[in-house]
């Protein structure tokens, strides 16, 4: 049941008609998991080809007069280099707070052909706060544009590149590298196509409008290769590639370094700063951070979850488990969390508090299950 | 014979003799999804009715299954230690979780018959 506030994106009526078991998250009536359950679209995804309905993320673009000017405008708020970022291209950065803390984690997108636009896709929890601190620090000469006609669908698996060239067989989709992203004709309607997703697997993020997403998530469907995946599958294997969810692995309290996110710094950045809390973020990249976020595998089968407590052999407590479950592909339990840099390498044994009993775990290298992107 | 008896917390119970076999319901195991662990309770511990005696882990959770009556655990499901999958493919029969010996046989009285539960079930739709 959905109450009147819960809102719906363009596919709910398809999830309800395939008889998807509905939950709310982030505001949205949204499927949590179809028939066959979370482990098979799990391991479908993994294998063949799943279809994800993300349209409760918040989609934006901004606009400007030229790269610079927009690059300039978003580098004051995240700690990437978009200046440097490449027409055709896109990035995985984050929006930071006064004190360097993630006020959300979003992937923007430098359409190609188009000077002085950004394409955004924020988390849907956070896209109230996220589209008002953009707006109340852009400079007058760039507009943040909500797209809100818009829906986005995630195709992601081994079969993802095979079963969208058989709708669109012209489209360049199989030269297109990781992290690329460029419109692409579908006939009746242009989708602005990114070969990314949160899996860990190869596949395409596709953004297409509203009122053809159901048409075009039947035509996906239709490929014995393609199933829909719910949230539930799309939690365990962004949990297993080792990827952050906001809320989870990631909050205003949580910097970049300590994410395990520096990669996503590029180097002039580091340098130069002149982002929200670089002066806490530009130390520690260079000494360590005090806590770090790390993959960890209890030895027995039980899961910890989120919010346990993670002690040392005296057992005082080193940390907390921000995510854990039980992979599928990995064929057990598994977590993230953060604990003292002083026991973030890999193979540290903890104990992760069950129930009041400690389970006993090892801090483990991550992802937990390799990463299939198609590297350019 | 033997009769199988319900709690609202969707444990099912199933007298034989002075030993009750306790598990979760078709209803709970398709709620939970896919059980990837059990936690077994104790054998010989004694739980009072209401007591936390195992926990069943999804993908996605991790659930209680209370006692549905008091007494001592004389038995526990091996089987779905080994493949907690049981408990979707077979809750009322081979996903049994444990066993209990009854200390009042009288508290069987407070729990729901499967007509009674087969109705509150449709109150929760």
């Amino acid at each position: 049941m959905s109450d009147s506030a819960t809102l719906c994106t363009p596919l709910h009526a398809l999830h309800v008609e395939l008889g998807a078991r509905m939950g709310a998250f982030a505001g949205y009536d949204m499927p949590i998991q179809f028939a066959s359950g979370i482990l098979a679209e799990h391991l479908h995804a993994r294998s063949r080809a799943g279809l994800f309905d993300v349209s409760h993320m918040g989609q934006a673009e901004l606009v400007g007069p030229d790269h610079a000017t927009v690059a300039a405008a978003l580098e004051r708020l995240c700690p990437a280099d978009f200046l440097g970022l490449a027409p055709g291209r896109q990035r995985y950065s984050q929006l930071l707070n006064a004190q360097g803390g993630i006020v959300d984690d979003l992937m923007v997108a430098r359409p190609p052909g188009a000077d002085g636009r950004l394409n955004l896709v924020v988390n849907a929890s956070r896209k109230a706060i996220d589209f008002a601190l953009l707006e109340s620090n852009l400079p007058p000469s760039v507009r943040l544009t909500r797209l809100d006609s818009l829906a986005l669908i995630a195709l992601q698996g081994p079969s993802a590149v095979a079963a969208l060239e058989r709708l669109e067989p012209n489209g360049g989709l199989a030269a297109m590298a990781f992290m690329s992203a460029q419109p692409i004709p579908f006939g009746r309607f242009t989708a602005f196509v990114s070969r990314s997703g949160y899996t860990g697997e190869d596949g395409f993020e596709i953004s297409l409008p509203a009122d053809e997403v159901e048409a075009f998530a039947r035509r996906l469907l239709a490929d014995p290769d393609v199933a829909p995946i719910g949230l539930g599958a799309r939690d365990s294997l962004r949990l297993e590639a080792g990827l952050c969810l906001y809320g989870h692995e990631l909050d205003e309290t949580i910097d970049p370094i300590e994410a395990g996110l520096a990669w996503s710094i590029q180097k002039r950045r580091r340098l130069e700063g002149g982002f929200p809390g670089a002066a806490r973020i530009q130390a520690p990249l260079a000494d360590g951070p005090a806590r770090k976020r790390v993959g960890l595998k209890p030895e027995g089968r039980a899961p910890a979850r989120d919010g346990a407590e993670i002690v040392d052999a005296s057992g005082a407590e080193i940390g907390r488990v921000t995510s854990g479950g039980f992979g599928p592909s990995v064929g057990g339990p598994i977590a993230m969390g953060y604990v003292a840099s002083f026991a973030a390498a890999p193979g540290t044994p903890v104990s992760l508090m069950v129930r009041g009993k400690p389970l006993a775990a090892r801090v483990s290298p991550l992802p937990f299950h390799p990463h299939a992107y198609r590297r350019g | 014979m033997t009769e199988t008896r319900y709690t609202k917390d969707h444990e099912y119970v199933r007298v034989e003799g002075d030993v009750a076999v306790v598990g979760v319901s078709d209803h709970a195991q398709e709620a939970l999804g896919d059980v990837v662990f059990v936690e077994l309770p104790a054998i010989g511990a004694k739980l009072a009715k209401g007591d936390s005696a195992a926990v069943v882990e999804s993908v996605k959770a991790a659930s209680d299954v209370f006692a549905p009556i008091s007494g001592e655990v004389v038995e526990v499901n091996k089987e779905v230690d080994a493949q907690p999958g049981l408990i979707n493919e077979d809750a009322t029969g081979r996903g049994w979780i444990f066993k209990i010996r009854l200390a009042d046989a009288g508290e069987l009285a407070s729990l729901l018959s499967e007509a009674d539960y087969a109705a509150f079930l449709k109150t929760l739709a």
